[in-house]
């Protein structure tokens, strides 16, 4: 049986600013989680990452973050993405203020 | 100080005006993150977690007045308003824009700094004791040395491809400052029993994945004899180095692998080869820059403004006690300024705190500025009747914590507020250390006590040589602390040992807690300092307090 699909959104840095920026459903790129395409099928998932990492004019090292979603949203389930979209905890200098 | 000559001047600006036209190409699409990627690097731009990252090289330490007050401008114009100075005596911007990159490297160049070879397989700043000129233990003054070894290794084109990144570090005292034997290449200028300088060669010494202490591979080298010798050492493991695999390829692993004798022998062998070529011109430059580092003209004055301080100001004793060390010179001391207040980020100082630093280098210190590998800054020649002037001044900036050697002085990486490649955070972890000893009003009953902080593997924190070393990694998706005790980055250097499992970040402050009430019980007075406590107790009593009994007995069983 092939494991189960977690869902993903495709995230990677700006370019010019170097900030967590993400893939949303008009193929934008979005500096909020919550703006994300929460993608669930694996075969679109590859597509949509190659198709965005080619994007090298705009972004910078892009990959497949997992998430949990629900109706509020998608969530960061590694501490590490939560770390990126919410910026710092030692200053708030990163996205803290927006995200909350 | 060294100052750039006009070859020094051309070759950064010409740098600087390649990397301004490299950004320009990545910009317009004429370059591809794979090619701009070595080009950035090789300029000491990095892409952290949430943004940019450009980390200047400072040599061996050293800055003056000016180079302070450019850092604060450039942290001010182009970044967040502070600088986070590091272990390698560096100082990183956490968020510069693309864009404003060769901008910034301009306003550099005017003040004669770079951040050339700070990244890449190359050898990267020399460190040196930041001490050096000014302690009273000292040989020797270790930068010329240094100056000498980046003159001659900067664009060395030999040594541009290396299996992986060199450091090397050099001290000119017995009592080591610069963690020489934690380096790829330590240097101690000795004397030989004739009276003449030279070196004792440490190679293979490192930390991150794979600890080790270096090993002596030459007691006495002569003084003339120095780059030939290094460029031997460094061939050697250019040549024999591991570049297939990442984790085996510093030169820690070669010796390990190799042994130290049969690398001895090789380069030996490499070095007969390599004397002959250098025919004198490394002596010369040599000669040439040593005057640049010639002492300042110490002045000889009463000391009675630092005598009365001290006996009528206790938070001015207090300081005085904690953070001045013995100047070579009478009537002077040694400063440190901790970047350490309580609940602060190790190592961050803002552009008003930069300022205020330079005014007092300038206006008291000979205009001399270090930056120590423990990330605090330091005041290298001051006269004691100056310090209470210096000190009122530190107060009002936020800088006179006097804390330097005790157990909120941690040394604690970036972590996973900011690096790329860490595993765990660490800046929260010593921020909650130290304000939670600030509160128990330990920290002067418990004394000298090293903590040392890293985020991941990569060991940037020193956590092995911490007498208290601390490791965050990832566990199953939560962040989780190892800790090593017994760690020594001084010239008894040792290897900290691991306690057991981890603990979670919520567990982790307790858990130091634990360890240094144990100490305090443990010790037989109390100028026994912690880590001669777990020397002569060894591990068992801490391993009960954080474990408890039953984990020892089952142990045992
Ligand atoms: S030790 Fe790891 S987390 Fe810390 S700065 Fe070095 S690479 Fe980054």
């Amino acid at each position: 049986m092939p494991a189960i699909f977690t869902p993903k959104v495709i995230t990677a840095n700006a370019l010019l600013e170097g900030d967590v920026v993400y893939l949303t459903q008009d193929d934008t790129w979005s500096r909020h989680l919550k703006d994300a395409d929460v993608l669930t099928d694996e075969a679109d998932a590859q597509i949509r990452l190659i198709d965005a990492s080619a994007r090298t004019s705009e972004v910078v090292g892009v990959y497949l973050a997992d998430v949990s979603a629900d109706a509020k949203g998608p969530k960061p389930t590694h501490f590490r993405e939560a770390f990126r979209m919410r910026g710092p905890s030692n200053y708030p200098h990163g996205k803290q203020s927006e995200v909350f | 100080m060294y100052r750039y000559t006009d070859f020094d001047a051309a070759f950064v600006a010409e740098r600087n005006a390649q990397f301004r036209a490299q950004v320009e190409r990545r910009i317009d699409g004429s370059l591809t993150e794979d090619e701009f990627k070595p080009l950035r690097l090789m300029n000491g731009l990095y892409l952290q977690l949430h943004a940019y990252m450009l980390r200047v090289a400072i040599p061996y330490g050293t800055l003056s007045s000016a180079q302070m007050r450019q850092l604060a401008y450039i942290a001010e114009r182009w970044d967040k308003g502070y600088g986070h100075f590091t272990t390698r005596q560096n100082i990183q911007f956490n968020w510069p824009q693309l864009r404003d990159v060769p901008d910034m490297l301009d306003a550099l160049a005017e003040v004669q700094m770079h951040a050339i070879q700070t990244s890449g397989n190359t050898i990267r700043n020399v460190t040196a004791d930041h001490f050096a000129g000014a302690a009273a233990d000292e040989i020797a003054d270790p930068r010329p040395v240094a100056e000498l070894i980046r003159q001659w290794s900067t664009d060395h084109p030999e040594f541009q491809f290396l299996p992986r990144k060199f450091k090397i570090a050099v001290t000119g005292s017995p009592n080591d400052r610069a963690v020489t034997k934690a380096h790829d290449i330590g240097l101690r200028m000795v004397r030989n029993d004739a009276g003449e300088p030279g070196f004792e060669v440490i190679v293979g010494g490192g930390l991150g994945r794979t600890p080790m202490i270096g090993k002596v591979v030459r007691d006495f080298l002569p003084e003339a004899d120095l780059l030939p010798y290094l460029e031997a050492v460094v061939s050697v493991w250019n040549l024999l180095g591991r570049r297939d695999n990442k984790y085996k390829s510093r030169i820690k692993i070669t010796v390990h692998e190799h042994g130290i004798d049969d690398i001895r022998a090789r380069v030996e062998e490499r070095f007969a080869l390599l004397r002959p070529a250098f025919i004198g011109v490394d002596q010369q430059l040599f000669a040439q820059i040593k005057p640049d580092f010639a002492p300042p003209a110490f002045k000889d004055r009463d000391t009675a403004p630092f005598d009365q301080a001290y006996s009528n100001d206790p938070v001015f004793r207090s300081w005085a006690d904690t953070n001045l060390s013995a100047h070579r010179a009478p009537g002077h001391a040694i400063a440190q300024i901790s970047l350490k207040a309580h609940g602060a980020t190790p190592g961050d100082a803002t552009a008003d705190q930069m300022r205020v630093m330079a005014d007092l280098a300038e206006r008291y210190g000979y205009d001399e500025l270090r930056i120590s590998h423990e990330q605090n800054v330091v005041l290298p020649h001051v006269h004691k009747a100056d310090l209470p002037a210096i000190h009122a001044a530190l107060k009002a900036a936020g800088l006179a914590t006097a804390n330097i050697g005790k157990i909120s002085d941690i040394i604690a990486c970036p972590g996973m507020d900011y690096c790329a490649l860490a595993t765990a955070r660490s800046i929260p972890i010593a921020q909650e250390i130290a304000t939670r000893f600030d509160q128990l009003k330990l920290e002067h009953e418990v004394g000298d006590l090293k903590i040392k902080i890293s985020g991941c593997i990569n060991a940037c924190g020193h956590h092995h040589v911490g007498h208290i070393g601390i490791l965050g990694l990832d566990r199953a998706g939560v962040e989780n602390y190892q800790i090593t005790l017994g760690g020594d980055h001084t010239e008894t250097a040792a290897i900290g040992q691991r306690t057991g499992p981890g603990f979670s970040a919520d567990e982790i402050v307790p858990a130091i807690e634990r360890i240094v009430d144990t100490y305090l019980s443990e010790r037989d007075s109390a100028d026994e300092a912690f880590i001669d406590t777990f020397r002569r107790v060894g591990m068992t009593p801490f391993k009960t307090a954080l474990y408890g009994e039953s984990d020892k007995k089952q142990k045992a069983a």
